[in-house]
């Protein structure tokens, strides 16, 4: 069933290159319906009774195609409850993004949808494979269509974006491909010789390698993933290439290339180095943090509304890490809820903004202004969509920010089963700076909402009609943004149709930290006091101790 | 050169005198060496057939060159497999075959190289004067220099080794020489040949070392190079200060075959000045040589010895796996180590800030010897270094560093054959004259804008070869690179390994180039103004041909790690000289060490020095 999956965008493909240049529009369409029906039916024929069991790839004590055995490298794939989330994402988005860009491209159609197809099939691999060079083939074969795509049809400085954005991630990934070799060989040496890569004989290794040995392990897997997420100190290609991605690449971008990297970190830095990841969360936090709120203090003083959106990516993702190392089922539960969420809402902003530069070819604050009159229909969109991503309660992004932050102030002792008295990775001091960022994110967003939206009616100088193109959104487009709108409704009312197959899963993830002990290689920051309230220093009013708020609040989002 | 040809039989005369059995030797010797006589005879018929008044004679040399190559090829894939004696016996199938593939590749290049202009006037009228017809002499030097490469390959001699190094050399130097008629060709057949010569002194000033510390030329075998280099490591602990600087400086000569640091200074000007053609094949035939005498003379120094894991009776120990193979001596590996991290370092950023892509390529071989550097000092990993059983130790084809190096070799062959095919097939020709005068290269990376929009074919060799050169999965460079990554990670080389994978990154930065001008760059008319696809269609064919092995080969990837791993099957079983003693196995070893201690410090004399 995977197999067909990752085929099927393949041929997709090929029979675009094959085809006339005319025909690739549709092709591309009716690949990505074809796709987006499979996984429906590999939806329904996943056993939601076990989400943590592997399944739909390869069967149980079979290897898989072999592609280079005496390295211990075969084809497996299978997917839990947490890829067939992503996938699915990936397979709803696919359509959409070729709906987006029948007007928006305008040449080259064959190269376009080729590699827009093309990417979707490594895109899908990375989520369903189970052997760690498999994943890493897949990973990589992302970055070609993606350059391309920015390459050929971004705008004006894409050049440089796309050239950027190639070198930090091929750069991080090889790093990471070293330390997957290191792990491989131990092993080889602890099963007697025999290479393999597959991810479960790897994790049994990993996991049980010295703190130190992990940690140097834990450095490569960061450069690596934290690249794609991307992680603070390593962002720095991504408001580049969002920016001058054409508006479907902006939307891939966002919506699942960059959960790759959160995915990778959840499949493999979380359950392969336990010990590392205890003794260096707190930094990656604090990392993640400062991601959270530099990034959306750089967005409040964007005037450019794509780069925006860009930014305020950086500044989600943060949580998205936030939650995965507060390593507990509150924390994770949110981060994977936050990389389908964001997935949406972001998506769909690039989305508007991209239907607007095709009518205004400009992105500039400066130049635009009242547009809610003009365009009520995109207006709509535009505020639902912003709306979701800052954290309205009743939307999506609040459940799944509000996980992640709960998960991050609780971490600790009781979540990891680790002795009375000691501390989690993180704590509450976390949660309250990175609360701020929710604040921030409110203030850049409906900044950006009101200039744009509201106010007196403002166009760019020469701007005289859309040419083609009808003044509101037209029936394609609301096709197109529909889809989208319904799941942030859904995800945000009732997100206990994702959450309960993630439980499983994730509770495995959290059993790897069981029996582990914090080691005393962490910074002083996280030594806060777990029967501190925050109350006093966020001014929230929650004088209740934590778990009890916790449980509150999960029950309330449960409802 | 004369002093060193002179020391050479001299040298020749002594070995002859220790040499096992004389004429029964030579003719066993000479089943081997089959596909040789095969290229030789070829060379022969090929330098006649330059020289044929006919036209089509006279293009027939092509073809029967290639074709040569070809039976040579199947001559040594169906001749003897195993050369007895050897410490990589099998060696010599896997490396000449791969040599007969890639360079009938190569020769399909070659068409229309030196002797367009000379055919055109031909064809113009002007009479045929065959002092000036060189193309039977252009063929037949490419022939001579394989069959020095293929030589290379079934050395177990020094002299042998130092002659075939020799004979692949001495032919390019022409070719490089004569293959435009611009003076930048001469200079760089000039520039070529004087460091060559430097080149090879320095390594044949290692071989004399080698010859002054174990007394023999013979690599393997009884009375050895090898027999006698383990026995002074393993009963001394480590190589005789003339041994070892014999051992440092052929390494070092060597790495100039190889075009390694420090003797890399010619890469690029000599490659820009050659023909692209030539180029390519300097890129594969001389490095060839080059690593494939590195493995024979460092297989005689041993990776094994000393650090076996410990057996019992012959037998692997239980639980006493040793994922860390034997390593090369210290200084040994030291010298070697330092060589691949400068190597790929300087190789990689002087690529970078190339814009002829010529340069830029010449500079990334540089980079890619360095690459290959790191299975060399991994040595055939460590079930070679004990029973010799790869299914019962640890690691594998995947720890077997040595093939790592030929398997490298074979994707580089292909994957850089490539690009330097897109190269030769691009021309520009001057605007006024409407023959093929003028018509020269176009060798910068700005005419590669939009390649495959306007030239398809060309502009995807280029993207294939570059992004399999730049090492991006799921292409044949990605192979070789893991295949480097494991072999280096086994032998616990782990600070070159990073080195490796921080390189590959920074080849990436000018990869990148050649991969995405063609692809998604639009065409920059100022730079292709007068450009067109070479009349020659061989050229682009053989392009093509890399370009779709780069994508085809990928499924024969086990296959054909197996083949080069059994290909580097490491013998260590080395008879000693009478009068050392063999140290069976660690224990034996270090109770050697402890005596030697024990009686030093009693205050004895210590203990004698190794031969000298």
């Amino acid at each position: 069933m995977l197999w067909l999956l990752i085929l099927l965008p393949v041929l997709t493909a090929l029979l675009i290159a094959l085809a006339p240049g005319a025909m690739s529009r549709s092709l591309a369409t009716l690949g990505s319906l074809v796709t987006l029906g499979a996984t429906v039916v590999a939806m329904a024929t996943f056993d939601w009774a076990s989400p943590a069991a592997f399944q739909l790839g390869t069967a149980a004590g079979d290897n898989g195609v072999p592609l280079l055995p005496a390295f211990g490298v075969y084809l497996t794939t299978g997917v839990d409850s947490v890829a067939l989330w992503l996938i699915a994402l990936a397979a709803l988005l696919q359509p959409l993004m070729v709906f987006g860009s029948y007007t928006a491209i305008k040449q080259h159609h064959k190269t376009y949808y080729g590699w827009l197809t093309l990417l979707q099939a490594a895109m899908i691999g990375v989520f369903a494979a189970r052997d760690l060079l498999f994943f890493y083939f897949c990973f990589e074969l992302t970055l070609v269509p993606m350059f391309v795509l920015i390459s050929m049809f971004g705008s004006s400085n894409r050049k440089k974006a796309s050239i950027k954005f190639f070198l930090y991630t091929f750069t991080g990934s090889i790093v990471a491909l070293a330390s997957f070799v290191y792990i491989a060989l131990q092993a080889a040496e602890a099963n007697g010789g025999t290479m393999s890569f597959s991810i479960d004989v790897l994790q049994a290794t990993a996991a049980s390698l010295p703190a130190s040995t992990q940690a140097v392990l834990l450095l490569a897997m960061f450069l690596g993933f934290g690249v794609k997420v991307p992680v603070f100190p390593l962002h720095t290609w991504l408001p580049l290439a969002h920016t001058e991605a054409p508006t479907a690449g902006s939307v891939i971008l966002a919506g699942v290339l960059l959960k790759l990297g959160t995915y990778a970190f959840y499949r493999f830095t979380l359950p392969f180095l336990p010990d590392a990841v205890l003794a260096y969360a707190p930094l990656i936090a604090v990392l993640a943090i400062v991601g959270i709120v530099y990034a959306g203090l750089i967005c409040w003083v964007q005037r450019d509304v794509k780069k925006l959106i860009a930014y305020s990516s950086v500044s989600h993702l943060g949580f998205c890490i936030l939650g995965l190392f507060a390593l507990n089922m509150a924390g994770l539960q949110g981060s994977v809820l936050y990389m389908i969420n964001h997935g949406l809402s972001t998506g769909a902003l690039f989305f508007c903004i991209g239907f607007m530069y095709e009518r205004y070819h400009t992105r500039s604050m400066n130049e635009l202004g009242g547009l809610a009159k003009k365009m009520p229909v995109w207006a709509f969109f535009l505020g639902f969509f912003t709306m979701a991503s800052v954290g309205l309660p009743g939307l999506n992004g609040f459940v799944s920010e509000f996980l992640c932050l709960i998960g991050t102030f609780q971490s600790g002792a009781l979540e990891l089963g680790l002795p009375a008295g000691t501390t989690g990775p993180l704590g509450p001091w976390f949660a309250v700076v990175a609360g701020f960022g929710m604040i921030v994110a409110a203030m850049y967003l409906l900044y950006m909402v009101g200039k744009v939206l509201f106010g007196p009616e403002k166009e760019p100088a020469g701007h005289e009609h859309h040419g083609p193109l009808p003044v509101d959104l037209s029936l394609r487009e609301i096709g197109v943004l529909t889809p989208l709108a319904v799941g942030c409704v859904v995800l945000g009312v009732y997100p206990k149709v994702v959450m309960e197959s993630l439980e499983e899963p994730l509770q495995q993830t959290i059993d790897v930290y069981e029996s582990r002990t914090v080691t005393p290689m962490r910074p002083p920051l996280s030594g806060v006091g777990r029967d501190e309230t925050v109350a006093t220093h966020a001014g929230v009013a929650l004088s209740l101790t934590e778990n009890a708020a916790a449980a509150a609040m999960r029950e309330g989002v449960e409802r | 050169m004369t002093m060193a040809l002179e020391m050479m039989t001299g040298v020749l005369a002594t070995a002859g005198v220790a040499a096992p059995g004389s004429a029964e030797a030579i003719v066993d010797k000479l089943a081997y060496l089959v596909p040789e006589m095969i290229l030789f005879a070829g060379t022969c018929v090929v330098m006649m057939l330059g020289l044929s008044k006919s036209v089509a004679v006279r293009r027939a040399t092509a073809g029967a060159s290639i074709l040569t190559l070809v039976a040579a090829g199947i001559a040594a894939a169906l001749g003897p497999s195993a050369m007895p004696g050897s410490m990589l016996p099998n060696i010599m199938v896997f490396s000449k075959v791969m040599i007969a593939v890639v360079g009938a590749l190569i020769l399909l290049t070659f068409a229309g190289t030196i002797d367009r202009e000379f055919e055109d006037s031909v064809r113009r009228g002007r009479p045929f004067d065959p002092i000036r017809a060189n193309r039977g002499e252009f063929y037949a030097f490419a022939l001579f220099s394989l069959t020095g490469l293929m030589l290379c390959c079934s050395a177990d001699d020094l002299i042998w080794m130092f002659l075939a190094l020799e004979l692949t050399s001495l032919p390019t130097y022409v070719m490089v020489s004569v293959s435009t008629a611009r003076s930048r060709s001469q200079e760089a057949g000039v520039k070529y040949f004087f460091l060559g010569a430097l080149g090879a002194a320095t390594f044949l000033m290692g071989f004399t070392l080698l010859y002054g510390a174990t007394g023999t030329t013979q690599l393997f075998g009884e009375v050895s190079i090898a027999s006698a280099l383990n026995a002074e490591r393993v009963l001394y602990g480590g190589l005789s200060p003339i041994a070892l600087a014999g051992v440092v400086l052929s390494v070092v000569g060597i790495g100039f075959k190889i075009a390694a640091v420090p003797m890399h200074f010619y890469t690029a000007d000599v490659y820009e000045g050659a023909a692209a053609p030539v180029s390519a094949y300097l890129a594969f035939v001389p490095k060839t040589a080059g690593f494939v005498t590195l493995m024979l003379l460092l297989a005689a120094v041993g990776w094994g010895v000393g650090v076996t894991p410990a057996t019992t009776d012959g037998e692997v120990a239980s639980g006493a796996i040793s994922m860390t193979g034997g390593s090369l001596p210290e200084p040994v590996r030291v010298t070697l180590w330092v060589m691949a991290a400068l190597t790929m370092t300087i190789g990689n950023v002087l690529a970078w800030l190339q814009t002829s892509v010529k340069r830029m390529l010449a500079y990334s071989s540089v980079a890619h010897s360095g690459y290959m550097l790191v299975g060399l000092i991994a040595g055939p990993g460590v079930y070679a270094a004990a029973s010799g059983d790869p299914e019962t130790l640890a690691g594998g084809v995947a720890a077997n560093g040595l093939a790592a190096v030929l398997f490298y070799l074979l994707t580089y062959g292909c994957m850089n054959l490539g690009a330097f095919a897109v190269i030769a097939s691009l021309e520009r020709r001057r605007a006024a004259s409407g023959s093929a005068e003028g018509a020269e290269e176009v060798d910068s990376v700005d005419a590669l804008r939009g390649l495959c929009r306007s030239n398809p074919l060309l502009g995807w060799t280029m993207v294939l070869c570059a992004a399999s050169l730049m090492g991006l999965p799921i292409l044949l460079g990605f192979f070789g690179k893991l295949f480097l990554f494991t072999a280096g990670v086994f032998s616990g080389e782990y600070v070159l390994v990073v080195v490796l994978a921080l390189n590959s990154a920074i080849a990436a930065f000018y990869y990148l180039r050649l991969m995405f001008y063609p692809l998604t760059e639009s065409r920059d008319e100022h730079a292709m103004e007068g450009v067109k696809a070479s009349p020659f269609a061989s050229r682009w064919v053989a392009g093509a041909l890399s370009a779709g092995s780069v994508i085809v080969l990928v499924p024969f990837v086990p296959a054909l790690t197996d083949a080069a791993d059994r290909a580097t099957q490491y013998e260590t079983a080395v008879e000693i000289e009478s009068g050392y003693e063999r140290a069976a196995s660690i224990a034996a070893y270090q109770e050697l060490l402890e005596a030697r201690r024990a009686a030093a410090e009693a205050g004895d004399e210590a203990a004698p020095p190794p031969a000298d």
